[in-house]
């Protein structure tokens, strides 16, 4: 079970212990971590779960991948080159330890 | 209120071939539904020959929908090859319609740009700053109706409302905000409908809109920049060289973007809390509920009811050969009705579980970009009916607005009870 931890803008943090499998859109959604709704169910096809990948873990989730997610995060204010959808990225023990920042004000 | 008897019957027995759902009549009475239900069972993706829009494909499932919205590659949205929407003649110079470009008319990359120049006026900061005016605006609406008297709610607060937010984020002139409301209703008529007897009628208005605008946009440009949506274009710099077709294309969008859906959303709450009462006690009870409600409000009334498509190349999907050039209509009405992602889709349910997995504001690229703002303007309605009112009555049969793309309503009488 990775953990991941979820900082919102004001600084607060959410730990979650993240089921294998689950994508970081699932487990922040499924641990009522405010601020990603994930309405598209994990299509990256919303934009509502952007999050930026601590630099430090960058390496191990990768970029936005070409396709739709790079596609939904070039309409989405505030994407910078360490951003990802949530729901693109899935969970694995390699990922223990993850930590993501939201944007702030996504709802 | 429910589906003509005739409708379900003919439904049922009409060869699939014969499935016109672009008809707006069917609109006006509420009666696609049965259609839709048939089409998501037998024929899913379904080719309608002969149509007043011409031939057409219907793709009418949720998760079908969601792959053609997200596919821009495939199906285009460019004005270059089609349109947004399945009437040629709403946006592009053909059977009597005016150009009339826009960003959602648009693939990337000059749709990123031109959506990003403008997608600033409803960010979340922008949002926080309208919370306390959109709130003060309301109440004053609403303690201004009469009680237990008939009112049509589509005029003196649907239409009052999102008319008053649409001014405040142009900046246009309050007095003036009527204007607005007719304008939106002119880009999406066509004659014969009740809004505008002929082309040129439409086309006349439309210029005095034109006019209209650019008289603003001169003036905010020579001014500092403001945080309306009229200064952020002027002083955008991707914005500099739009021709005067592409002006008044972006700004019909942004007036009926920003209107006739929250509107239609503000009308359809009522009749959805009228038929399903228990849900507005549920909701009056326990008032965490409002924002689910709201996500439940504009699943259940899907304002937008089809998007529609080009495809830029042969493909095959689900089974059917789509050619170059075909129209593809995304019918987000009967996505939001399909009983295979969503369950008793039917019914309102303001404690639905999931219920922001909905098509209504679309997916992809192209996603609804107001839905923020629409939702805190819903909320806030919400929250302030609930708060005064113990029911509000719809005491005679809602008019529909003949229409295959805005499903709304022009006169919806209540009475409210204190």
């Amino acid at each position: 079970m990775p953990k991941i931890t979820y900082i919102s803008s004001d600084g607060a943090e959410h730990v979650v212990d993240a089921e294998n499998g689950l994508s970081a859109m699932e487990a922040a959604v499924r641990n009522n971590v405010p601020g990603i709704d994930g309405d598209c169910g994990g299509m990256a096809a919303c934009g509502t779960c952007h999050v930026y990948v601590d630099r430090a873990w960058l390496g191990k989730t990768g970029a936005a991948r070409e396709g739709v997610e790079r596609d939904m995060l070039s309409v989405t204010d505030g994407a910078a080159d360490n951003s990802r959808l949530a729901c693109q990225i899935a969970l694995t023990e390699e990922l223990d330890g993850l930590v993501l920042r939201l944007p702030s004000g996504q709802h | 209120m429910a589906t003509p008897a005739a409708d379900s019957e003919r439904a049922r027995t009409i060869p699939l071939d014969e499935i016109d759902v672009s008809a707006p009549d069917l609109y006006v009475r509420d009666a696609a539904h049965p259609y839709f239900a048939r089409l998501r069972r037998e024929d899913p993706v379904h080719y309608c020959a002969r149509s007043a829009y011409g031939p057409y494909w219907s793709v009418t499932r949720f998760n079908d929908i969601v792959a053609i919205d997200t596919n821009h590659k495939v199906f285009s949205s460019d004005a270059s090859v089609g349109s947004f929407v399945l009437d040629d003649a709403t946006l592009n110079p053909v059977n009597g319609g005016i150009f009339l470009p826009n960003f959602l008319g648009m693939d990337p990359p000059r749709h990123d740009i031109h959506r990003m120049a403008v997608s600033p006026i409803v960010a979340p900061q922008n949002l926080a700053r309208l919370e306390s005016t959109i709130r003060k605006r309301t109440q004053h609406v609403l303690d201004g109706l009469p009680v237990g008297e008939a009112f049509n709610w589509v005029d003196r607060v649907s239409i009052e409302l999102t008319t008053l937010m649409l001014a405040t984020l142009l900046d246009f002139p309050l007095e003036e905000r009527r204007r607005l409301t007719r304008w939106s209703d002119v880009v999406t008529a066509s004659p014969g409908t009740g809004v505008i007897d002929t082309w040129e009628q439409r086309e006349k208005e439309l210029r005095e809109c034109e006019a209209c605008f650019r008289d603003l946009w001169n003036q905010r440009s020579r001014q500092p920049p403001r945080p309306d949506l009229i200064s952020m274009l002027a002083h955008s710099p991707a914005m500099q060289n739009l021709s005067a077709e592409e002006f008044l294309g972006t700004v019909v969008l942004l007036v009926v973007g920003g209107n006739d859906t929250t509107r239609n959303s503000m009308s359809g709450g009522v009749l959805a809390q009228h038929l399903y009462p228990g849900e507005y006690a549920k909701a009056r009870a326990d008032r965490s509920l409002v924002p689910n409600m709201v996500s439940e409000i504009v699943r259940w009334q899907t304002p937008i009811l089809h998007m529609r498509r080009t495809a830029l190349e042969d493909v095959e999907f689900r089974g059917k050969r789509i050619r170059k050039g075909d129209k593809v209509a995304m019918w987000y009405i009967s996505g939001n009705r399909d009983e295979e992602v969503i369950e008793r889709p039917e019914e309102f349910i303001v404690d639905r579980p999931r219920a922001r997995h909905h098509l209504s504001f679309g997916f992809g690229i192209h996603r609804c970009l107001g839905n923020r703002l629409a939702e805190l303007q819903l909320r806030i309605l919400w929250e302030e009916v609930l708060e005064r009112f113990s029911r509000v009555e719809v005491v005679g049969e809602p008019v529909r607005v003949p229409s295959n793309l805005i499903r709304g309503f022009v006169d919806l009488p209540v009475r409210l009870h204190a």
